[in-house]
């Protein structure tokens, strides 16, 4: 159970090794947090920092693309932790292809936006059964406006993003809720490499973000916040305008 | 009965959860005992909502709240009892009882709480040092067990369910019906004693000497306040005044002495949150200010005991993360922990409008009652404020390394580590849960959070 502070007792994140959602628990760390579920597909290699000692690490086997397994394993987490506070949905991948390789980008597809959809619904059920708790959904800009240089990407967060917002719809008045965050280009290991977008940030300011957003009770939290206003007008930009952005 | 599912929070507005929510006469529940026994995550009593944190929720289960039956109330002239049902508001209680001369032996802040949940609190009043909390004036209650037996009982019939449930949050049992005693009043005044302190260390000793010539006795501090105005209040004593006093102060009073008829005057719609510091401080300042420096007069019980009860929603304007009320207590000897909350509080620039420091006298003997000898303080804080966290993890460690402890009806934050050092006899109380509801099937969110069950 979140206390006043909405501080968290447990913490589940889908994709454990993601540098992002790493930065959230530790923003969500308190003297209430007892459990931290790592799941992840490689669990026994996934380390984390900034955990204190007392608080119990959950290594857990996970896999996106294992759909008809994502309920039964959040009710054996329900099983053995108790009522899962806040549920992290941040595995994902960026794909290698821009867009040529229809079975890659198929697999894309099935991890990010299947996989988001099979879990976010195993997570959605127990939420319902405790009536409270939430999920949040690690979607992204790249899903607001879908670009040329990574569409399949984009397209595969547009599908998890409408998911997410939905789902938060459905659970209304259930006492579960969903914050989908909507981070711009973050310095991890996943853009590793990748010349930095304007607006960039850390791990670390989404992760505040996302602690703001719990407390506050937001449906939908961007980061950097201006990008709000941004993708605000950049949704509606004629397309040869947002080809010439989008570069 | 009825049964609908709706989102329930405490009067903090903080950390809500959905639950099946039923309504119904302790009577009609022991008819409808089947569907309770089918609520998944077990059930709670309800009562008005008042505890400020999760006591009266249960997420994904079912929360009873009892309605007071026919004829929910009886008084026993002669011997000076009531015996009156759980549902029943400590406001249509005082509407009943006020005008026929009697007083309830304790009353809270507010008149907006049940006879159930002031049992299940075992809840205090200003007169604690002189006359204890409520469940001290209990002499009978009715209890509604696991097993869906309807029990009676007393310190002689149970002691260790007595116990356990005076103050036990609801968790041995649906409380039916509570006999206890009342208190003679001749007038529905009170004769108050109000008086400006400058600051802490003149409170602290004004307390000390005068509490105990008097019943009533609680200070209200300004905690926004710095430098040697630091813990400046406004404190003030009293009792019922007597016949005799109306005549020297208003003898119109005497037309109907025990008058009594409270208004709300207005309610607070949906607002932002409106308690900045700015705000506060200005607040506080009038409180202040408005309080005569030393004076001697009558105020009505309203005035007195319920001031806020004037303004109906008033948390709301803590806007939608709602706000925590901390509440502890130290012992005498720990009154350097009180300075130096009261110290760390006004310079972190947490802005706390509603600020009460009381000292309490001998516990009840419930095993998980808040009330000891010592210092208790409360103050009201938005849920949203940064840097609050940290600020009361390190209260929490302060209250219990002096042998302190917080308040469960106001708990809202703390975690199972603190609760445990604060009630010492938790493990005791936890077998005699176990041996009347071995299932679990009574549960709340705050047990859950904090590790009662
Ligand atoms: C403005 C304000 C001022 C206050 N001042 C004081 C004060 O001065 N002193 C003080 O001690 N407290 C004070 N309180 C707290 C309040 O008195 C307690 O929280 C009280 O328990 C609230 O009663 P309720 O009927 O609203 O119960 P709820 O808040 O609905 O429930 C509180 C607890 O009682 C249990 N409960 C309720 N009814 C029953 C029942 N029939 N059987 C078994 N369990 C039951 C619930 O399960 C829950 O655990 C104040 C609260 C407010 C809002
Ligand atoms: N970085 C950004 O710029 C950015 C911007 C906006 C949104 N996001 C989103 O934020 C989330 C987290 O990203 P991040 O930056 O923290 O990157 P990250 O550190 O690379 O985390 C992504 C995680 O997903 C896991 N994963 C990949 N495929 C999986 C599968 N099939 N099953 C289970 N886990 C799988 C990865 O684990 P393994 O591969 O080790 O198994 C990895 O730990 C992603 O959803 C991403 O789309 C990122």
């Amino acid at each position: 159970m979140n206390n006043a502070l909405n501080q968290p007792q447990t913490i589940v994140v889908l994709g454990g090794g993601s540098e992002i959602a790493q930065a959230i628990v530790r923003a969500l760390a308190s003297p209430a947090l007892r459990v931290v579920v790592l799941a992840a597909r490689a669990p026994e290699s996934v380390e984390i920092d900034g955990v204190a000692d007392g608080v119990v690490v959950d290594r857990v086997t996970f896999d996106a693309t294992d759909h008809e397994g994502h309920a039964a394993l959040i009710d054996a987490l329900a099983a053995r932790h108790g009522d899962l506070d806040v549920v992290v949905q941040a595995f994902g991948q960026l794909g290698t292809s821009v867009g040529e390789d229809p079975a890659e980008a198929a697999r894309l597809i099935d991890v990010n936006t299947t996989g988001a959809v099979s879990s976010g619904l195993g997570v959605a059920a127990q939420l319902r059964r405790q009536g409270h708790g939430a999920l949040v959904v690690l979607s992204s800009v790249a899903g607001v406006r879908t670009r040329a240089s990574n569409f399949v990407y984009g397209a595969s967060k547009a599908g998890q993003d409408a998911f997410a917002t939905g789902l938060g719809h459905a659970l209304h008045g259930s006492g579960a809720r969903v914050l989908t965050v909507r981070p711009g280009f973050v310095r991890s290991q996943m853009t590793e490499g990748m010349p930095e977008a304007p607006f960039s940030v850390d791990p670390d300011d989404v992760a505040a973000a996302v602690a703001k957003g719990l407390v506050r009770r937001q449906p939908v939290v961007w980061v950097p916040g201006l990008l709000r206003f941004v993708f605000g007008v950049l949704r509606y930009a004629p397309g040869f305008v947002w080809r010439k952005i989008d570069r | 009965m009825n049964a609908q599912k709706v989102e329930l929070a405490g009067w903090g507005r903080t950390a809500p959860s959905a639950a099946r929510l039923v309504e119904s006469t302790a009577h009609d529940l022991a008819s409808s005992w089947p569907d309770l026994v089918a609520s998944p995550r077990g059930v709670i009593a309800r009562g008005l909502g008042r505890a400020y944190g999760d006591a009266a929720q249960n997420g994904g289960g079912t929360v009873v709240r009892i309605r007071p039956g026919a004829d929910p109330i009886s008084i026993d002239e002669q011997a000076g009892v009531a015996t009156v049902d759980a549902g029943v508001s400590f406001d249509e209680l005082l509407r009943t009882i006020v005008p026929r001369g009697w007083f309830v032996p304790v009353t809270p802040g507010t008149r907006f709480i049940t006879v159930g949940g002031a049992v299940a609190s075992d809840i205090h009043g200003k007169n604690h040092h002189a006359d204890r909390s409520f469940g001290h004036h209990v002499t009978r209650f009715g209890l509604l067990l696991a097993d869906g037996s309807h029990v009676d009982v007393t310190p002689e019939s149970d002691a260790d369910l007595w116990w356990a449930t005076i103050g036990g949050m609801g968790l041995t049992g649906i409380i039916t019906d509570v006999t206890f005693r009342l208190m003679p009043i001749e007038t529905s005044r009170c004769r108050v004693e109000t008086r400006r302190v400058g600051c802490l260390d003149d409170l602290l000793a004004q307390m000390e000497a005068n509490d105990a010539d008097v019943r009533y006795s609680v200070a209200w501090v300004d905690l926004v306040a710095t430098g040697d105005r630091l813990g400046r209040a406004v404190l003030q004593l009293g009792d019922h005044a007597g016949i005799a006093d109306l005549e020297s102060a208003d003898a119109s009073l005497l037309v109907d002495p025990l008058a009594f008829s409270p208004k709300t005057l207005l309610s607070v719609p949906p607002v932002p949150n409106v308690m900045s510091r700015p705000a506060v401080r200005v607040f506080n300042e009038l409180w202040y200010r408005r309080a005569p420096r030393h004076h001697v007069g009558l105020e009505s019980i309203t005035g007195f005991f319920h001031p806020l009860d004037g303004i109906g929603n008033w948390n709301r304007f803590y806007g939608a993360s709602g706000f925590l009320q901390y509440q502890f207590v130290v012992p005498f000897d720990a009154v350097d922990v009180l300075r130096t909350i009261v110290t760390r509080l006004a310079a972190s620039g947490c802005a706390s409008a509603i600020s009460v420091l009381k000292r309490f006298g001998a516990a009840s003997g419930g095993l998980l009652s808040f009330p000891q000898p010592g210092w208790t303080l409360t103050f009201d804080v938005p849920a949203a404020l940064a840097g609050l966290a940290p600020l009361l993890a390190e209260f929490d460690e302060l209250v219990i390394g002096a042998g302190g402890r917080h308040y469960l009806a106001k708990d809202a934050h703390t975690t199972p580590d603190v609760i445990r050092a604060g009630y010492p006899r938790l493990d005791e109380w936890k077998a005699i849960r176990r041996r009347v509801d071995p299932d679990g099937f009574w549960a709340s969110d705050q047990a859950r959070r904090l590790d009662l069950l």
